[in-house]
This record gives C-alpha cells, structure tokens and sequence, in this order.
C-alpha cells in the first residue's frame, strides 16, 4: 500500500516536462490536427470533413509549386553551403591567434536573427540605394530583385549561404580539429596526397559532422520564412514563395484554416521523411 | 641499414625538445627508446622519421645525410600509439595502401599483403573495417601496413600503451620476431622498463629532451651511468638515500642507522654518496636480525594479488618495497624494511655512477 503511494508520487517528478511538453507540442500538434479534418466557419462552428483538405492540398497545383520551389531553394543551399563550409574549415588555421579571429568572424553572421538579415540584405541589394544593388546595376548588370524573379533568387541565396555557411564551417572545423595529428603524419609517411589525405582520412572522420550539418541546414531551410518574406513577401509575383510562405498567405490571409491545417501536416510530415531517409542513408551499414 | 644521428637538436618556440644528441643505432637490431612521458621520445622518432626538420645536426642513413630529405623518399614506416587506419577503407585495402601508393602491380599487392595478413593473422578480417575490428586486430592492421613496406626504418610509438593487459603480452612476445627480419633497424618507443627488458636488444634512456645512456639493454640495466638513467630504468621510481662512508660503514643521515660496507664498496675512498636501491630489493624486514635495515613511516600499502607494493618515507625522502606476499600496514606505521645491498648502486653526490653490486 505504502510502495504504491510512493510510486504514485514518483509522477510530480516528471509532470514539470510533460505539461511542458504537452503544451508547447502534442496540444498544439493536435489542434492543427483538429483543423485539418474540419470545415470552419465564424461562430465557431465546425463540420467533419475527413481527408477531404488533405486530397485538396495534395492535388493543387499551387501546394505542387511552391512544394517544387522550395525543393529547389534547398537543393541548392546544401549544394554551395556544404562543400564551401567544408572548404573553408579546411582553409582555417588549426591554432593560434588567427584560428581565434577566424572563429569569432565566422561565428558572426549566425548570432544574427533571420529578420535583421533580411532587413539588411534588402537594404543591401537595393538597386537605387543599396550598395550591392547599385554597384551591379553600375557595372552594367541588370539587376532589381523587386521585378527579376532570378534575382531576388540569386539575393535570397546569397543571403542565406552568407548566414549558414559559417554553421557548416564551424561543424567541420571541430570535427578536423578532432583528427588525431598520427593520421596526418602516417599519411606523410605514406607519402599520400593532400587529396588523397582529405579524401581518405579527413572526408571519413567528417561524416558525423557533416550528417550532422546536413540535417540541421535542410530542416532549417525547409523551414525559412523570414527572409523571402523580408525581401520581396514572396515575389515577384509567386516566384520565392515557399512553402512556409504559401501556407502562412492560405492560414493567414485567407483564413482557410482547414487546407492550412492540413498543409501544415503534410509539410511536416515531408520534412520528417526527408530527414528519416537521409539519416538512414548515411549511418547505413554503420553497426553491423 | 644504419641510422645515426650527429649533434641533433631541435627548438620549437624557444624552447629546446631535444638537446644536442649523438647516437648510432644498431642495424638490423631492435633499439628501444626508454623514457617517461615528454622525455621526448615521440620527437626523436619524428626526427629519425624526417617528420620535423631538427634545428641542427644531421641526421645519417647508411652514412648518407638525409636530414633535408622529405619523409616520403626515406622509405620509413610508423606505428603510433592510437591505432592509426584509413576508416573507410577495409582490412586489405589499408595494408595496401603503401603498396598501391609505390605502385606495385596488382598480384604483387595480393600476394604481399595476403602474406602479412596471415603473419599478423588479419587474414580473417580482410573485408572489414577498422571500426568492426578490435583493439589488438587495428593494431595489427597498422602494424601489417608498417611491415608490408618493407622499409629501413621501423619507428613503433608505444604501439602497445593502448592496449589491455593480455593482448599487450601476447603482441610483445611477437614483436621482435616479426618486425627484427633482415637488413631492417627497429626503434620501439616505450615508457615501461619491463618492456624493455622483454624485447632484449639495445636501449636508449631518455629523460627531458636527452639519451642519458645508450647501449645493451641488460647492460644499461645493470650499469646505469648515472642516477637519471638508473631511475627511467625503474619503475616503481629508484629508492635514493645519502650515505656517508666512513670507518668501513655506511652512515644514513639520521646519524643513527649504519650499514657494513661490502664487496666493491671497500675501496672507495671515504666521502659522500648517493646510495640508490631498485624497490624490489626493500623487503619487510619482519624479526630478520642480520643485514642492513632501515626504518620509515608507512603512507600506503597496495596489495595487487601476491605482490604487495610499501610507500613509505625514509628521511623526507619517497620509499618503496615491491615484495612477494601479502604484508599489509597500517597508515602512518612505522615498520623496519631490510635493503639487499648486494644488488644496490652507489653514485657520486653529482650522480655519476660510482660502483655497483647489481647483477
């Protein structure tokens, strides 16, 4: 009788996080889940509609664009931020005063929030008064992110590797400086390559890190928000509205809060698949 | 092939790691480098390697200055104290590196390294990785890509330290008959004195940057130059204590306690010595009447099976007794231990070896 009061007590030890816990996800998480299986009107009332929002969002094309362009911008964040973070970590002093200024210059960009970056890099760009902006359109370049959907793409880019890159950077340069210095010394003595020395020694002892940095950039990129939002609000026309874009414009702006529910889970969901899949492929046939 | 090093030094910062050494290695022999941690014998091995340019000296292959020769053209290899493997590369594929790096052909590489594999025993494991291997099979797999080269020059960096216990026994007893084959000189860095031992051949002590001594390993054992070097060469530490001799006896600081002179001590001309003795020949001196004795305070007994090992103080100095049996102390007691002359040092006060009955 005793034991079991004891044990039941025992529960207040964890009730702190799962109230936590329940609040700031599963009741959340289950409202949405509520949402996307109803029709709502004013009054609240509400109408079961089972997958209904579900089919509508997968089959219209506007989820299918802006699902596609958001592939696209996180395709090729990962293609310039990895391999350039990679190279610049290489690049970097291993000790030293300057390994310390390359640190702290490098840890820079990410202590800043995603609005300010925005805010700056529009600014930035600005044809007429920005210094970037003017001095293209100055060197001869026809260059206005406000009516070219390729340049306020090529902004948006430029603007995000400038403030991850240093994530990846900073990554690889603490799994490099875990190599042990022997490997450097037995691949001199093997007389291997400085390619053959990255591709054998440093490329395999950054695996961790590197699924590591992947994983964290496409879960943040699928997830960018602000910045397009900053620029240009997802324009010119539709052409930088991502996913998050389109599905705050369907939730917010028009108040469908069904098809934005359902939305939300599917986006969800696809990050989730992404991710499970690229995790399972690069730890694959790791503990056998 | 010979390796021979000429007023060898090296500074880093200003600060000097190794001082002015002069040595020649023995070829086709096993040499041990025998030192405590930052002795420096890691950067002595990376200057025989070619590793680190030294700051002065040079350094003589076969009598042939190769100090500015990058280490790649030496034909060198190097087994390191953390078991060093390409990871993503397999068991075959790593002892086959080297080979593919000379550019061997194909079934000379197969042949080659399948030969070794077995010497090794790797030969179970060649389709694996390093990670899906043990402690002692890594190290058998960087040993195999070390021997496979069939270089000069094998430098092993304590390849032991890491392992445990059993497996450290077992590879030791096959080191000097795998890698001690042909025309090849072998440098075995090491911090044990035992290990030395075990591996016989010729022994460098080392201490802050120096060869204190270099020579047979049982000589240096028996005949130690000088206090620094009798006491790499033992471990627990050398106990040490000041004797003056004078009347036929020894006299220890206390005033008190005195020893019969004996053997090669009778001719010594009376003064001050350091008198030094290795700990397992302090014994527990129990109700033993006869021999020489001297009495400390207990700090510890540590009793590992049918050993036990006695900390105690003589004179403000650290004593130790490493004896057969099980004897256990008290903390803070004090207890009689007896000392074996016969197998003790004598040292001048400046610590040059004076005489010893050590055999």
């Amino acid at each position: 009788m005793s034991a079991k009061s004891t044990n039941q007590k025992a529960w207040l030890l964890v009730a702190p996080v799962v109230i936590l816990v329940a609040f700031n996800a599963v009741i959340p998480l289950m409202t949405v889940v509520n949402y996307s299986v109803q029709e709502t009107f004013g009054d609240n009332l509400f109408f079961f509609e089972g997958m209904k929002w579900f089919e509508e969002v997968l089959a219209s094309e506007r989820f299918h664009d802006s699902l596609l362009r958001q592939l696209q911008f996180t395709f090729i964040i990962l293609a310039i931020e990895v391999p350039l973070g990679v190279a610049i970590a290489l690049a970097m002093p291993r000790k030293g005063f300057w390994a310390s200024v390359c640190l702290v210059l490098m840890a820079m960009p990410l202590l800043i929030p995603w609005n300010v970056v925005g805010a700056m890099w529009n600014i930035f760009a600005l044809p007429d008064i920005g210094l970037l902006g003017k001095t293209l359109n100055a060197m001869g370049f026809d260059y206005n992110f406000t009516r070219q959907p390729v340049a306020a793409w090529v902004t948006l880019i430029a603007m995000d590797v400038w403030h991850w890159t240093s994530l990846v950077v900073l990554l690889s340069y603490a799994g490099l400086s875990a190599i042990p210095d022997a490997y450097y010394q037995a691949a001199r003595i093997d007389g291997a390559s400085s390619w053959a020395v990255f591709r054998y020694i440093q490329l395999p002892k950054l695996k961790h890190v590197l699924t590591i940095a992947v994983l964290l950039r496409f879960m943040d990129s699928f997830n960018i928000y602000t910045e397009p939002f900053v620029l240009t609000g997802g324009g010119p026309g539709n052409s930088t509205t991502l996913l998050s874009l389109d599905l705050v414009k369907i939730a917010l702006g028009q108040f469908d809060l069904g098809p934005a529910a359902a939305m939300s889970l599917i986006y969800f969901l696809i990050i989730l698949l992404f991710s499970w899949i690229f995790y399972t492929v690069m730890t694959r046939g790791e503990d056998k | 092939m010979s390796l021979a090093l000429k007023n060898v030094s090296l500074c880093v910062d200003g600060q000097t790691h190794i001082y002015d050494t002069t040595v020649e290695l023995v070829p086709s022999g096993f040499n041990v480098l025998l030192g405590t941690t930052l002795a420096g014998k890691t950067t002595l091995m990376r200057l025989m390697a070619g590793l680190v340019p030294p700051t002065s000296g040079a350094i003589l292959f076969n009598g042939v200055d190769v100090t500015g020769v990058p280490v790649q053209k030496r034909n060198v290899s190097m087994v390191y104290q953390q078991f060093i493997n390409y990871p993503n590369m397999n068991v075959f594929d790593n002892i086959a590196s080297p080979l593919k790096l000379a550019g061997l052909t194909r079934a000379d590489i197969r042949q080659r390294v399948q030969q070794v594999a077995e010497l090794l025993r790797l030969d179970p494991f060649l389709k694996r990785r390093p990670a899906e291997l043990s402690g002692g099979q890594q190290q058998r797999c960087a040993m195999a890509r070390a021997l496979v080269k069939d270089s000069d020059l094998v430098l092993l960096d304590e390849p032991l330290a890491n392992l445990d216990y059993k497996l450290r026994e077992e590879l030791r007893e096959e080191l000097p008959r795998l890698f001690a084959v042909r025309e090849r000189t072998v440098v075995y860095a090491t911090t044990e004195p035992s290990e030395a031992l075990l591996l016989g051949g010729y022994t460098a002590a080392m201490h802050e940057g120096r060869i204190t001594q270099f020579g047979p390993t049982g000589d240096i054992y028996r005949h130690p130059a000088d206090r620094l070097t009798a006491s790499v060469f033992s471990d627990p530490p050398i106990n040490m204590v000041r004797v003056t001799k004078q009347a036929g006896q020894f006299l220890l600081p206390d005033g008190v306690t005195t020893w019969d002179v004996r053997g090669p001590y009778v001719g010594l001309k009376d003064g001050t010595y350091e008198f030094g003795i290795r700990p397992h020949h302090v014994h527990p001196a129990g109700n033993m009447a006869d021999g020489a004795f001297v009495e400390g305070q207990v700090h510890i007994a540590e009793i590992s099976g049918s050993e036990s090992m006695i900390h105690f103080d003589l004179l403000d100095r650290p004593w130790v007794s490493l004896t057969h049996g099980v004897h256990a102390f008290g903390i803070g007691e004090r207890a009689r231990f007896c000392v074996d002359i016969d197998h003790s040092m004598l040292f001048s006060t400046q610590g040059d070896l004076v005489a010893t009955m050590a055999t």
